[in-house]
């Protein structure tokens, strides 16, 4: 499984790969935003960058459009090496978080910006022009300045001045955020019809790790200017590599334990029946998702893992509800049941419950480098 | 009407009169009391001191000079025809002359000013807060002195011993021994000087507050250089340029200190020839007729200014 992990680390120049990033480095002053960024990511493929804000996944994205240079490493885009161009020189778009419309042009001469800047004119720049103004359904909305459009509105514009110059990879910097919760959710599901419509690579940047799940085919979830883990969206969710992962990533319970032998891992909780510990394993970090933790107000016939708690507390939100568990010796887990039939799944403040946590949901964490490096 | 005005006893103004500014509650009667209290002074002011002088001089505009430099009746347009060139030895084109070359000075003038300041204004901007303030500092130590102090400082720059004639000299651009003074050069060089600050001000002022993303988002649609100043930041300065063409344009239009100490008898300018009228030549209503078609010649092309560029250029940034 860590193995599986760092295998993105290959530097084989596949000609899968859209995008090439080894050994990227880039400090400001005295802050590291990247520390040895290694990334590869495939032609056509929806790819988040998610991260918690000051993690360098923005430093990335502005190293791949030219706006910044790296201190060492380098991109590969279809195979050239751009790591020494300026922006103007790299055939990649970016749509800003800000979006950054020239406010003095029409929507119609911010589409055609970069075609004109290329020297396209005529038939052929007001054809493509209309394309991409139709592609993002604002063909209506050519003659007006920016100022006069909805936010909504504003970022198709955006997005249609970066589509139309057709560029190999269009890099998108957090493009939904300053938008309200239902129209984001709306435009997340358009923007991922869109880009499988294309079959561009999309790199797309967001702190909401929501919005990374719905959107990407895979995701890179980074910390502190390294790549934490990258896989596929289920893949990262379901088999977190790292304590930050699987709390980033959705909530986790993390349970801290020794290794008892084969299968087996002395936690807190009691001895845990876990898949794939050697006996020799030592000191062990295990993860579970709290809407893996089943409820029972009765104990399991032959079921491993089985843990009595009493619900400390329950919030309701609607399809879901969620426990706050305590076990007898104090530990604290989270627990989410979907909200099927109140009578079956409902359990009040107090009540004693039985905890079952199926084997194959316990996930072994990687241990955290840093503190290792600094528990000294 | 009573019961409208105290339904409770306690009067409580209806929605439809007064209003809630800024939290404040105001009837229109205070409103209009505030309106009085704030622009009255400065009303009073322009009335006492500008539109009343103004009027009295439209009113010279269409007199006689008497034989002493009085001014009196008969009511005449002689004053006009003359600057339109029918003069009493018949007709010539020496006001038209004048207001032609104070119009291509202010222009030439206006010119280097806006190319000194742009590189100028974003070089300041350029800089960390602490050093914008220095460097602005720098560019308004002239205001420190008067002008026609600082126009003497000028003669003496351009003197025969200053270094500058003496390069000249060396150069074999000007006789041995000669000042770089009178000529059009001085003029030039002293208009441009006493005119830059008016335009640095308002262009750094815009520079300022340029949105770099746009920069950075034309760079990304692959704008090179040039193409990002021409087509993202110039018109983001546009409000400054216009402030500035305005401020350094219509004085250097009607400048007549410079040019008067700085250019001699060749250079005369508008301004110079008003001045004269109301100076040494004692003539007034022909002073305040050219004073007229200046002041009506300024309106006119800051009227087309804005109305061709002005305007566009600013609602295009609002």
């Amino acid at each position: 499984m860590i193995a599986g992990v760092i295998s993105s680390i290959s530097t084989v120049r596949d000609p899968d790969w859209d995008v090439q990033v080894t050994g990227l480095y880039k400090r400001f002053g005295d802050f590291v935003a990247l520390n040895g960024i290694e990334l590869n990511i495939r032609r056509g493929e929806f790819f988040g960058l998610l991260g918690p804000s000051g993690c360098g996944k923005t430093t990335l994205l502005r190293i791949l459009a030219g706006l910044e240079m790296a201190d060492a490493g380098e991109v590969v885009i279809r195979g050239r090496p751009v790591g020494h161009l300026p922006a103007h020189q790299r055939n990649v778009n970016t749509v800003f978080q800000s979006y950054a419309l020239f406010p003095f042009m029409t929507v119609e001469d911010n589409v055609a910006f970069g075609l004109r800047m290329r020297g396209v004119r005529g038939e052929a720049l007001r054809k493509r022009v209309a394309a991409a103004l139709e592609l993002v359904e604002i063909a209506d909305l050519a003659g007006r300045k920016p100022r006069e459009l909805s936010g909504g509105q504003q970022q198709r514009v955006a997005l249609a001045r970066a589509l139309v110059n057709e560029p190999e990879v269009l890099l998108l910097d957090e493009p939904l955020s300053a938008l309200d919760a239902k129209l984001r959710k709306q435009l997340q599901v358009q923007l991922c019809e869109l880009q499988r419509r294309l079959g561009m690579t999309f790199i797309f940047v967001t702190h909401d790790q929501e919005e990374a799940l719905v959107t990407s085919d895979r995701v890179a979830v980074m910390r502190a200017g390294r790549i934490e883990q990258v896989g596929l969206i289920d893949e990262v969710y379901e088999r977190p590599a790292t304590a930050f992962v699987a709390d980033f990533l959705g909530a986790s319970n993390l349970i801290e334990g020794i290794a008892c032998g084969t299968d087996c891992v002395d936690t807190p909780l009691g001895k845990l029946k876990v898949l794939g510990i050697p006996a020799s394993s030592g000191p062990v970090q295990l993860a579970i998702r709290p809407e893996k933790i089943q409820l029972s107000r009765s104990a399991w016939d032959l079921l491993p893992n089985q843990v009595p708690v009493w619900v400390e507390n329950l919030i309701y939100t609607g399809a879901e509800n969620q426990y706050l568990l305590r076990t007898n010796q104090g530990q604290q887990l989270k627990a989410t049941a979907l909200n099927t039939d109140i009578e079956d799944t409902g359990f009040e403040i107090g009540a004693a419950l039985v905890a079952h946590l199926p084997p194959k949901s316990l996930i072994r964490l990687r241990p955290d480098p840093r503190q290792e490096e600094t528990g000294c | 009407m009573l019961r409208l005005l105290f339904p409770t006893g306690k009067r409580i103004p209806s929605s439809g009169q007064a209003q809630v500014r800024f939290g404040e509650l105001l009837t229109p009667w205070q409103e209009l009391g505030r309106s009085l209290i704030f622009a009255g002074p400065g009303v009073l002011w322009v009335m006492v001191f500008l539109v009343l002088p103004g009027l009295l001089l439209l009113v010279y505009s269409f007199l006689s000079r008497g034989e002493f430099g009085q001014v009196q009746l008969p009511l005449t347009l002689e004053n006009y025809l003359r600057i339109l060139g029918f003069g009493p030895l018949g007709w010539t084109p020496i006001y038209w002359q004048i207001l032609g070359r104070s119009l291509l000075v202010a222009g030439v003038t206006t010119f280097f000013c806006v190319l000194l300041a742009y590189p100028l204004a974003f070089f300041i901007a350029a800089h960390p807060p602490r050093q914008r303030e220095l460097l602005l500092t720098l560019v308004v130590v002239p205001f420190w002195t008067n002008l026609v102090i600082r126009t003497y400082a000028w003669m003496v720059v351009l003197a025969p011993e200053g270094w500058p004639a003496r390069l000249a000299a060396w150069l074999g651009w000007i006789p041995p021994q000669a000042a770089l003074y009178p000529s059009w050069l001085a003029v030039y060089l002293g208009m441009v000087y006493t005119f830059l600050p008016y335009m640095v001000l308002p262009l750094y002022t815009a520079v300022e507050r340029i949105d770099w993303r746009l920069a950075e988002a034309a760079r990304d649609l692959y704008a090179k250089g040039w193409q990002v100043f021409w087509w993202v930041l110039l018109p983001q300065t546009l409000p400054g340029l216009t402030a500035g063409l305005i401020l350094v344009g219509i004085p250097a239009f009607g400048m007549f200190v410079v040019p008067d100490l700085l250019g001699g008898s060749k250079t005369l300018l508008i301004g110079n020839v008003i001045q004269l009228q109301f100076g040494s030549s004692l003539d007034y209503p022909f002073g305040a007729a050219l004073s007229f078609l200046v002041t009506g010649l300024t309106l006119g092309l800051i009227y087309a200014y804005s109305r061709y560029v002005g305007t566009r250029s600013l609602e295009n940034l609002v």
